[in-house]
């Protein structure tokens, strides 16, 4: 990288996207720097999802730029953002149901040509033990915590430099939210791995990150430390009262 | 059913038979007043009663060993079926079914090769044409265009009804560049497969961003759109007189490459007396044609491009952010999956010697799309055991006379050929909803050697 440290791996600045003539995203202006776990939170229809899609090149940002190490990405082709060591865990998990759990992963490490294979899929085994249990399963019919896993692992095949998780906690029962939050938290810690996660489950997301944006109606409205956030009597009022077990 | 294991031991044979005879008498009650007592008017204009009692018996018969087989053995398999957990599923059985599957191809393809000697040798040489061309290499191409066609439906989920379009560039290809240019069958055939395929990508680019129902309109009138062209462009098709004459397979020049079936092509050459020989010829040139799509696709599966189309097939999204390129990927699959289009088209023509608009119809696309579909997506062994059944069906139910022998003489079983087709065609979809073989094999297993130590698989690593 050219400049010193300062730099944010990942940049949006002022995006605007647009779904036909509704816009969703109203200028958004997200950094996400090496190593930290960052997260966006906000109600239904906020536009997190849109913004995680429009950082992958669909839908493409109508205005607005988003770099990755320094590199512009605006306009680039998923695949091709793909291959610069982004990875996607797609909001709804989208695993590959009729492929087996191995051939998932199998799929994850498809940037590498499975070079690294063997090696990679140990990792994620003693990350998620649950998955080796399960290697000649077809996927579809894990539950959906196994899913959630198997999703987080086989975009962590993709050796990423950053991790984008779309609302990983969906549908999920606390205690293996508990777990899969955890190996994030594990993840960023001992490999430093940049992490950025989208979630409505606002609490486990903002003690789990290390800074946070709110997202409303495609604007992003507050920002600051997870742990500011998360004492922010505005932040509590609306994401957080009754929300927090 | 407590009592029912799935061993030989199985069957509750007194049940059964329990079963079957309540069936027969529900049965008898029935057709007995409705077969069996037919009125008639006699000669003085009166009406009569005529007796038609065996007839009537023949169905109760029929319904009763349906019945007990039913009972004894068909409902039993499906229950213990029903019974074993689909969740878990551990290594070994994944393997011991892989090698079931082995096996089962390996009987299939001993079976393939000493086929047409059988036939000779039952048949003697003039009987063996039938079952070697109308059943043989009739069922053949189809199961080749079936393998094809499995690559675009079955692996990579691109619903495509107009697969006779890359058949009929195949024909046309070796008819007309054999017959101006009298280039030969085996620099030909390859040369149909590249033509087919280059058409393969052009239906691909503009349907790139389409799936499901709209895909499968538009490939569908992409098949007609060449039915018409090779309509109406006259001077260069022949228009819908088709061209005729088409050279055979010929036997000079480079046929030699890894044909195990030398000596029988030599003979067939010299003794051009019964065409039977050709048929042979033809016979294990399909074959060995057919072979060849199923090697490819299953050596395809295991490489990055086959996972790739699998991976499209269950989840385009996915795909992409896991950097797979999806444009190329569809591309390859339209490609491929044309490029055996046109073998065996080219292979067509030079069976038939004459190819004309009218064998590429719509109705043909939908007879592979339905022995794909019919076989499991997906499956290779499921789309060859469709295609026989339906292709192989349809050729067999032109042996019904024997049904004379119960309706009657002025009985017409060509006219119920279709019927029973689509009757069985149902039956079939009832029982099986997602095809004979529906389910994937997987393509990869980890930890298969664990016999090897250690250090050898370190050693082995790159």
């Amino acid at each position: 990288m050219s400049a010193v440290a300062k730099e944010p791996l990942l940049a949006v600045k002022g995006v605007k996207t647009y779904y036909g003539n509704i816009i969703a995203l109203k200028g958004v202006d997200v950094n996400v720097n090496e190593g930290e776990i960052v997260t966006l939170i906000g109600a239904n229809g906020a536009g997190k999802s849109t913004l995680m899609m429009t950082i992958f090149g669909q839908p493409r940002a109508r205005e607005g730029q988003i770099t990755f190490q320094g590199q512009d990405i605006t306009k680039m082709p998923p695949h091709e953002i793909a291959r610069l060591r982004i990875a996607q865990s797609p909001e709804g998990r989208r695993i590959f149901p009729r492929m087996t759990v191995l051939e998932n992963l199998q799929m994850g490490a498809s940037l590498d040509n499975l070079k690294y294979f063997d090696e990679d899929a140990e990792k994620m085994f003693t990350l998620f033990p649950r998955l080796k249990e399960r290697l000649h399963q077809r996927g579809g019919t894990l539950s959906g915590g196994e899913q959630q896993m198997l999703a987080i692992a086989r975009a962590l095949m993709a050796r990423p430099k950053l991790l984008m998780l779309d609302e990983p906690s969906l549908g999920l029962a606390p205690l293996i939210v508990k777990q899969i939050f955890e190996a994030i938290r594990n993840l960023n810690k001992t490999q430093g791995l940049t992490v950025f996660l989208v979630e409505q489950n606002a609490f486990h997301a903002l003690k789990l990150a290390h800074r946070g944006y709110v997202m409303v109606n495609g604007v992003v409205t507050m920002s600051g430390s997870g742990r500011e956030l998360l004492e922010n009597p505005e932040v509590r009022a609306a994401y957080l009262e009754g929300g927090a077990h | 059913m407590t009592s029912n294991t799935t061993k030989k031991a199985g069957p509750d044979l007194g049940k059964a038979f329990k079963d079957a005879i309540l069936a027969g008498i529900i049965a008898f009650a029935l057709l007995g007043p409705l077969i069996g007592l037919k009125t008639d008017q006699n000669m003085d204009n009166q009406l009569v009663l005529v007796n038609n009692m065996p007839v009537a018996l023949i169905f109760v018969a029929l319904v009763m060993v349906g019945r007990f087989l039913l009972a004894a053995f068909i409902y039993p398999a499906i229950a213990a079926k029903g019974a074993k957990s689909k969740a878990a599923v551990s290594l070994a059985e994944l393997e011991a079914k892989a090698k079931r599957t082995k096996r089962l191809s390996l009987g299939g393809l001993v079976f393939l090769f000493v086929y047409p000697m059988l036939i000779l040798a039952l048949f003697g040489v003039q009987g063996s044409i039938k079952w070697v061309d109308n059943f043989g290499v009739q069922i053949l191409i189809y199961v080749m265009l079936g393998w094809g066609l499995n690559i675009v439906i079955g692996l990579a989920g691109l619903l495509d009804l107009g697969y006779v379009a890359f058949y009929a560039v195949g024909a046309y290809s070796y008819a007309l560049l054999a017959i101006n240019f009298h280039l030969s069958f085996w620099v030909l055939l390859p040369l149909a497969g590249i033509l087919a395929s280059f058409w393969g990508m052009i239906l691909g680019f503009p349907v790139l961003r389409l799936r499901g129902d709209y895909l499968a309109i538009v490939t569908l009138a992409f098949g007609e759109i060449i039915r018409l062209v090779l309509i109406n462009w006259k001077d260069f098709s022949g228009g819908s007189a088709g061209i005729s004459s088409i050279p055979k397979v010929s036997l000079f020049g480079l046929y030699s490459f890894d044909m195990g079936a030398t000596n029988n092509f030599a003979k067939a050459f010299h003794l051009a007396a019964s065409s039977a020989y050709y048929k042979v010829f033809l016979y294990y040139l399909i074959l060995l044609l057919a072979l060849l799509t199923a090697f490819v696709t299953t050596r395809l599966r295991k490489l990055p491009i086959g996972r790739a189309w699998e991976a499209l097939r269950e989840d385009e999204v996915a795909c992409r952010s896991l950097g797979i390129n999806t444009t190329n990927t569809k591309l390859t699959a339209f490609a491929i999956g044309a490029m055996f289009g046109g073998f065996a088209g080219s292979f067509f023509a030079a069976r038939q010697g004459f190819v004309s608009p009218e064998s590429f119809v719509f109705m043909e696309s939908a007879v592979i799309v339905a022995i794909v579909v019919l076989g499991g997506m997906g499956s290779m062994i499921g789309v060859a055991l469709a295609a026989v059944a339906m292709i192989g069906g349809t050729e067999l139910l032109r042996e019904l006379s024997f049904l004379k022998a119960v309706f009657g003489d002025d009985f017409n079983p060509d006219q119920f050929r279709m019927l029973l087709f689509g009757l069985a065609m149902v039956v079939i979809m009832v029982w099986k909803p997602r095809g004979f073989i529906s389910a994937r094999q997987p393509t990869a297993f980890l930890f298969e050697k664990k016999t090897i130590s250690g250090d050898l698989v370190k050693e082995g690593h790159g």
